[in-house]
């Protein structure tokens, strides 16, 4: 009788499951609810956690829960720690979950909704999930070793070393790309400006506080932390409208865009403790908070979807980037579906505090389903906006124009109908000068937040929950900002070292101070040509950076996939091999489209040809003949960073096809290294938890 | 009966808070201390931490290598 209850109401959940899925596919109706989306992703979510992750657990990884796993036999009461699977899922969760998938489903819903979220969604459960949880399974049955490490030892130094430039050229990009984002948010915005300086002192505040005044008292300081960086929220709305302070903080996109360099730079030098340490509790508190409130907003609100299904830029003329819907809409959306950069916490860190093999199901697929569904808040958040209202935030003045009338002229005249009184309104509704040209995504989402937030728990305070939001994403773009920079900067620390061993002191003044300054000019240097750039610079760097993250995922399922072929697992290969080839399939067109093509909005070198051809014509204007040279030598540059990231990717799949065509061979390959199998004593404790 | 329920239930989420946040984690620190050098001390026996230098400790090797994505 149970388990026909149990069939029963999985049926049912299938059911519900695959109308939802109808209803978002096939409606053609003028707007529709919200909550068909949240119904869709809890149904294909729970199907794919009881039946594929299970199976996957038990057939394809064999989890052994009588295993002793690495927390367990190398407790050292620091970093080897076991802890309660719960704890660790918030580990986990917190640390995959950063700005990418609020900023990439933002930018694809220039495509409508459709496309976004059955990527999110699918992409999720058979590509990302499988990827962080395969991941997450292998390290923890190598005394928790890196990714890199992992590639080294199976497949070979080749692997091992693509890992590493491959994750150093993504942190590179990102960091540029994130930077981007926050200074298109701030500028000439001096409440967002006022607020997002106000989170360094405040950080500083804490970092103190935790460390000397009461030291390990985290949640205290938290407290006071949070409680400040609400008040700075409110503290940004005097200054905007104190004609002296807000001059202040009033300021173009480039001079911000040198602060940004320079706070990277400090974060990366000053001691984790000061600056660091306290900025990530203050933004994981923030993050978790606000996305279960956004949750709980939309499940009160059911707010309704207005962008239609699909808009006509699936041909690839879309204003917020160049492109057509395949394959572009995968290399958009990273995060929310499937991204390598998981990889790096998957290995590592998380099995580091692991108890039993039997919660790898629950944290790695499990975090990553909970991050598919903030991709998919962020898809509706984007999507609630009166389209023309979210393609006048998020086009480009080199799109649509700069005058505001031009603009809705040219918005509207795609279908979008929008006027310049409404975005005024909206504008002087949110708190701010203008929302014309607004690109990035963060502006477009904290829109939508605010519109959400404020319909569900007060309609006055719109201004307020705008630069709330703001506030949300600049906090944690900038921890991943400082994180990434000082990252970058042991990584080529560690490389030079090879070269001149004194460089890889990780404390040598000299050596700290140059490894430094070489990241911070890596991303300072996108970053400022992405200010210049009159499209916006996003629709350039995202893709790249979209390229970079899918290329490290490819390696991880690389190592996966290599892995399960040398265990004697060719039946399941495809697991982990069909996401592969899909990765391969969509990295490599991409990076061909954005290398080959013709379109000067999607091609470098097109694009880099044709401003040459209009420069030396003369018929650029005098502001963009001023940074021509500069922008056509920043596409050649990109063009021959996608070709490398693709010769890369290619590189380690031969790689990898090369050691699993000699274990076929019966060639020597580089044996297993899985740690050998020691009974876990922590069972009974752990069953009794 | 109900008030105890949502009493430890609430003692449940606290204790969880504290343990995401590592706001405990000095107290872990001396138990495992207790646990694994505490009994047997006839080599290399050393006093615990205090709090002060435990957390710096903590707080300076939770921040090498990746930790944070995008």
């Amino acid at each position: 009788m149970n388990t026909l209850l149990k069939k029963f109401i999985w049926i049912f959940i299938a059911f519900l499951g695959a109308a939802a899925v109808g209803g978002i596919a096939l409606n053609r109706g003028e707007t529709i609810n919200a909550l068909w989306f949240v119904t869709a992703a809890l149904c294909v979510y729970a199907i794919a956690y009881r039946f594929y992750a299970a199976w996957i657990a038990a057939s394809v990884l064999t989890v052994d829960e009588t295993r002793a796993t690495p927390a367990e036999r190398l407790d050292n009461g620091k970093d080897f720690v076991p802890t309660n699977r719960w704890i660790v899922f918030g580990h986990h969760f917190a640390a995959i979950a950063g700005p990418g998938p609020l900023v990439g489903p933002t930018l694809a819903a220039q495509f409508g909704y459709l496309p976004g979220t059955l990527w999110i969604l699918f992409g999720a459960v058979l590509g990302g999930c499988v990827q962080d949880m395969v991941t997450l399974f292998l390290s923890t049955r190598r005394d928790a070793k890196s990714l890199g490490q992992m590639a080294r030892d199976e497949l070979g130094p080749l692997g091992g070393t693509a890992a590493l430039i491959g994750t150093f050229c993504i942190m590179i990009i990102l960091i540029a790309v994130l930077g981007l984002v926050v200074v298109n948010a701030m500028k000439h915005s001096p409440w967002a400006t006022a607020t997002v300086a106000a989170t360094i002192p405040i950080a500083m505040i804490v970092g103190f506080y935790m460390r000397y005044f009461r030291p390990g008292q985290v949640l205290e300081a938290s407290a006071l932390g949070v409680t400040l960086l609400l008040l700075s929220v409110v503290a940004g709305g005097w200054i905007d409208n104190n004609p002296v302070m807000r001059v202040i903080f009033d300021h173009e996109g480039l001079t911000l865009a040198w602060w940004v360099m320079a706070y990277g730079f400090a974060a990366a030098i000053l001691p984790v403790w000061l600056l660091l340490a306290p900025r990530d509790y203050l933004s994981t508190f923030m993050k978790l908070g606000t996305i279960t409130l956004l949750a709980i907003a939309i499940v009160m609100l059911q707010p309704e979807v207005k962008m239609p299904a699909l808009t006509q830029f699936i041909d690839g003329t879309g204003p917020i980037f160049g492109g057509k819907l395949f394959p572009f809409v995968f290399i958009t959306i990273a995060c929310g579906a499937i991204s390598g950069f998981h990889a790096l916490i998957a290995s590592g860190t998380t099995p580091k505090l692991l108890i039993n093999e039997r919660d790898i199901r629950m944290i790695g697929y499990g975090g990553m389903l909970l991050e598919s569904f903030v991709a998919l808040m962020a898809m509706i958040a984007a999507t609630v906006l009166d389209p023309g209202v979210f393609f006048a935030i998020n086009s480009p003045a080199g799109v649509v124009g700069l005058i505001d009338t031009d603009a809705v002229a040219k918005i509207s005249s795609w279908g979008f109908p929008v006027t310049v009184e409404q975005m005024q309104l909206l504008a002087s509704q949110m708190g701010e000068a203008s929302l014309f040209a607004r690109t990035g995504g963060a502006p477009s989402l904290a829109v939508g937040m605010a519109s959400i937030f404020g319909s569900a728990f007060g309609e006055k305070l719109l201004a307020l929950w705008y630069h709330f939001a703001i506030m949300f994403e600049a906090i944690f773009i900038l921890t991943t900002l400082d994180a990434g920079t000082r990252v970058g900067r042991f990584m080529l620390q560690d490389m030079l070292g090879n070269f001149w061993p004194k460089m890889a002191e990780t404390s040598w003044t000299p050596s700290v101070i140059v490894t430094s300054a070489l990241v911070v000019g890596g991303w300072g240097y996108f970053l400022y040509i992405g200010v210049i750039d009159p499209n916006g610079g996003v629709n350039i760097l995202w893709p790249l950076f979209g390229i970079a993250n899918q290329m490290l995922a490819a390696i991880a399922l690389c190592v996966a996939t290599g892995i399960l072929v040398k265990s004697d697992k060719l039946k399941f290969a495809w697991v982990t091999g069909l996401p592969l080839l899909w990765l391969i399939v969509i990295t490599s067109t991409a990076a061909w489209e954005k290398i080959a093509s013709d379109d000067v909005r999607i091609g470098f070198f097109a694009g880099a040809n044709d401003l040459a051809a209009k420069l030396s014509a003369g018929s650029l204007t005098m502001e963009k003949a001023k940074v021509a040279p500069q922008l056509i030598f920043n596409l050649h540059l990109d063009a021959w960073l996608t070709l490398f990231f693709v010769a890369l990717l290619w590189l380690i799949v031969f790689d990898m096809l090369r050691v699993c065509s000699r274990y076929f061979a019966g060639k020597p390959v580089p044996p297993l290294a899985e740690s050998p199998h020691i009974p876990s004593r922590l069972i009974e404790e752990w069953v009794r938890d | 009966m109900g008030s105890r329920l949502m009493l430890s239930s609430l003692r449940t989420c606290w204790r969880i808070l504290r343990q995401l946040s590592g706001d405990d984690a000095y107290e872990r620190y001396l138990k495992h201390y207790v646990q694994h050098h505490g009994v047997d001390c006839d080599h290399e026996c050393h006093v615990p931490l205090s709090k002060k230098d435990f957390f710096k400790q903590w707080q300076d090797e939770k921040w090498t290598g990746v930790k944070r994505c995008c």
